[in-house]
């Protein structure tokens, strides 16, 4: 199989789409003559040409609302918001327009629309353009939402979202674009709602989603040679959100981290958190960890920014506590 | 605001435009309308409608000018305040009832209500409750017009509010940059709840805010059915053979609270007996009267005709079953 980055793994996923499928169009600030803020449009201006591949005004509230719009009426746009930082300004558009359309009209209308943008700090950005903001809008029916981890994930997920006839918020993570992994050719297709254990293990379950299951695995490689042996889950898609492999680990393991990359607060975890004791309460050996980035506004400086995040160290420290 | 009235010469002028079935049509669709919405307050009182109940009464004029003029494929985007839009579009005013009343035989299955009427077998795409909201939606309906090379036309219908908020902004931005056919009419009915536009909008003349958008503006008098529809038509013209938007600014006056729920009390009963003088039903009812194109009696007819179609609204409305709590969790998400 073929090794290729995130980034060109969303690429795929993307160039496959339009090409299967004339309604497919990608609409978006600098997508198309700049090939995208992270390069994951490149060539495709190219290939499609201008009708098919939009550069945009910076204008969010009508790139997510004129999505709507068209998908409404019948074509599959996906459009791409520079990063997660700038949907704050459209957010009328994602609660209130998209999710709602086909339950308010009573499912007269469907709305097959597949908003792209990548969360995620690291980068010494600022409080301002580090936000992961996933729990904000896994809390909306109506929407879904995928934050995929590795390449392979990010194309069939994409492909999947594409065609999904519902909204789709499509989260990929800055610190990503550059990771490499095997990747299937042509038709490669993840369902939503689907996590994946990203590896087995016997003594504790580390549940993560898109960057933070890299750290959870680099964890566990390291746990491991702890004598430590942890299984390692990778959420995948929040909303809908798998809940049975969550449970059927927990119930292995008998002990689980939730690690997230946003505030801890009504976070990912939190709802993983209640759901495994709602549901797993019974087979918990010690209350469930959350690992999540310091609750301050992400601050620019290197040091502090280091220390506001989760890392591979907290994970592991938190676990071997865990495990003893 | 003062639009000015038309001439002896210029009404005969516009009457000669249209077939005496045409002229008749719009005569009953405003007054389907009004006697509609009178109808709606009524249950609202009664407590049969809940939530926000916004009227189009003395708006009458703009929607049935404006829809008239439309053709069966084109598309419609509108706000809460569209019981008359779903109406002229020509939704079943039983099913429309029935939505307002939360029946599982209304528009919407109940799910929608007063301010969220969709109805795609005429293509009218909401009904939406944040000002401004389907502006950028209905930019979208002009990318699908343009992708799939259709001929049709997107109305997008909003209040003058609605012209201080971003999303107006971007979008007649966006249609004008990619010619795109919609038409963007603000129904200036001169107060945002207690607002009036020249409170809120630096620019008094609504529709020289195209200019920043090199788009068409005009401002037509929106107690005048047939000036609507005339501007409408220039409009349609423009999206659907020159593929350039329009804003047009269609000067109404709300005769009724801002939603049942106001008293009005930010603007003296003279200032709304005024803009009553100028009622656009018994003005067009004259004109038509004075052109012989209709007599007391045929009044009569229309009233009895409209009443009529109210009260059967009402009754399947009130005979409709509410939906079954057990449907809660269907449409949520498309299969
Ligand atoms: C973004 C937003 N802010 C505030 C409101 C509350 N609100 C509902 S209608 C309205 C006035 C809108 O006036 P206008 O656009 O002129 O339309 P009209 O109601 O007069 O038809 C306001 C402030 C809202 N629905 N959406």
């Amino acid at each position: 199989m073929p090794v290729i980055t995130y980034r060109e793994a969303l690429h795929q996923a993307l160039v496959e789409e339009m090409r299967r499928d004339e309604r497919v169009f990608v609409m978006g600030e600098d997508v198309g003559l700049f090939e995208g803020a992270y390069k994951v449009t490149a060539g495709l201006m190219r290939e499609f040409g201008n009708k098919r591949v939009k550069d945009t005004p910076i204008s969010e509230q009508a790139i997510i609302g004129s999505g709507v719009g068209a998908a409404m009426l019948g074509l599959r746009p996906v459009v791409e918001i520079m990063t997660l930082n700038f949907i704050m300004v459209a957010m009328d558009q994602i609660v209130n327009s998209a999710p709602k359309a086909h339950y308010m009209s009573g499912g007269q209308v469907k709305v097959p629309l597949v908003v792209r943008t990548p969360e995620g700090a690291g980068h010494q950005l600022g409080a301002e353009h580090s936000h992961c903001l996933d729990a904000w809008f896994a809390h909306l029916p109506g929407l879904k939402v995928v934050a995929p981890s590795m390449p392979a994930d990010a194309k069939g997920l994409l492909k999947t979202a594409i065609r999904d006839d519902n909204p789709v918020l499509f989260l990929e993570n800055l610190a990503l674009y550059t990771t490499r992994g095997e990747v299937p050719e042509g038709e490669h297709l993840v369902p939503f709602g689907k996590a994946d254990v990203k590896r087995q293990g016997e003594d504790l379950t580390i549940i993560g989603l898109s960057r933070m299951t890299l750290m959870a695995l680099e964890a566990a490689k390291r746990l491991e040679e702890q004598g430590i042996s942890a299984e390692v889950v990778d959420i995948r898609s929040l909303r809908p959100l798998d809940v049975d492999t969550i449970i059927n680990s927990v119930k292995k393991t008998n002990r689980a981290i939730v690690v997230e990359e946003g505030w801890r607060s009504f976070g990912f975890g939190a709802e993983v958190a209640a759901r495994i004791y709602e549901e797993a309460f019974d087979y918990l050996d010690a209350p469930v960890v959350r690992i999540a980035s310091a609750e301050v506004p992400m601050p620019y400086s290197k040091p502090l920014e280091q220390a506001a995040l989760p890392s591979v160290d907290r994970v592991v420290e938190a676990a071997k506590k865990l495990a003893a | 605001m003062e639009t000015r009235a038309k001439t002896t010469r210029e009404i005969k002028a516009a009457l000669r435009r249209y077939s005496k079935d045409e002229l008749l049509r719009l005569h009953n669709e405003m007054l389907l309308i009004r006697r509609f919405e009178e109808k709606a307050a009524e249950m609202y009182v009664r407590a049969k409608i809940g939530g926000y109940l916004h009227l189009n009464i003395g708006e009458e004029a703009v929607v049935a000018g404006a829809f008239s003029a439309l053709e069966p494929a084109d598309y419609v985007f509108s706000y809460y305040r569209e019981h008359g839009h779903a109406l002229a579009r020509g939704a079943d005013p039983k099913r429309v009832m029935a939505e307002l009343l939360g029946k599982a035989t209304g528009l919407c299955r109940g799910r929608g209500g007063s301010m969220h009427l969709f109805d795609t077998e005429h293509r009218l795409y909401g009904g939406w409750g944040i000002v401004g909201q389907s502006l950028p939606q209905a930019v979208g309906a002009g990318i699908y017009i343009d992708y799939t090379g259709g001929k049709e036309v997107c109305l997008c219908i909003f209040g003058e509010g609605a012209t201080d908020i971003g999303a107006f902004g971007e979008s007649l931005n966006l249609a004008s940059l990619w010619n795109l056919p919609v038409i963007f009419l603000c129904v200036n009915n001169q107060y945002a709840m207690g607002t009036r536009f020249d409170q809120a909008s630096a620019q008094e003349a609504i529709w020289r805010k195209s200019v920043a958008f090199d788009m068409y503006g005009e401002r037509v008098d929106g107690m005048d059915v047939l000036a609507v529809r005339q501007a409408m038509e220039g409009a349609i013209r423009r999206a659907r053979v020159e593929r350039k938007p329009s804003l047009l600014e269609a000067v109404a006056y709300r005769y009724v609270g801002h939603s049942m729920a106001d008293p009005g009390l930010y603007r003296t009963s003279q200032e709304v007996d005024a803009w009553k003088q100028r009622d656009p039903i018994t003005n067009f009812r004259q004109i038509l009267k004075e052109a012989g194109m209709i007599d007391d009696r045929q009044i009569k007819a229309a009233e009895e005709e409209v009443a009529g179609i109210v009260a059967g609204a009402v009754e399947f409305a009130e005979s409709s079953p509410y939906p079954s709590p057990e449907d809660l969790p269907l449409d949520i998400y498309a299969p």
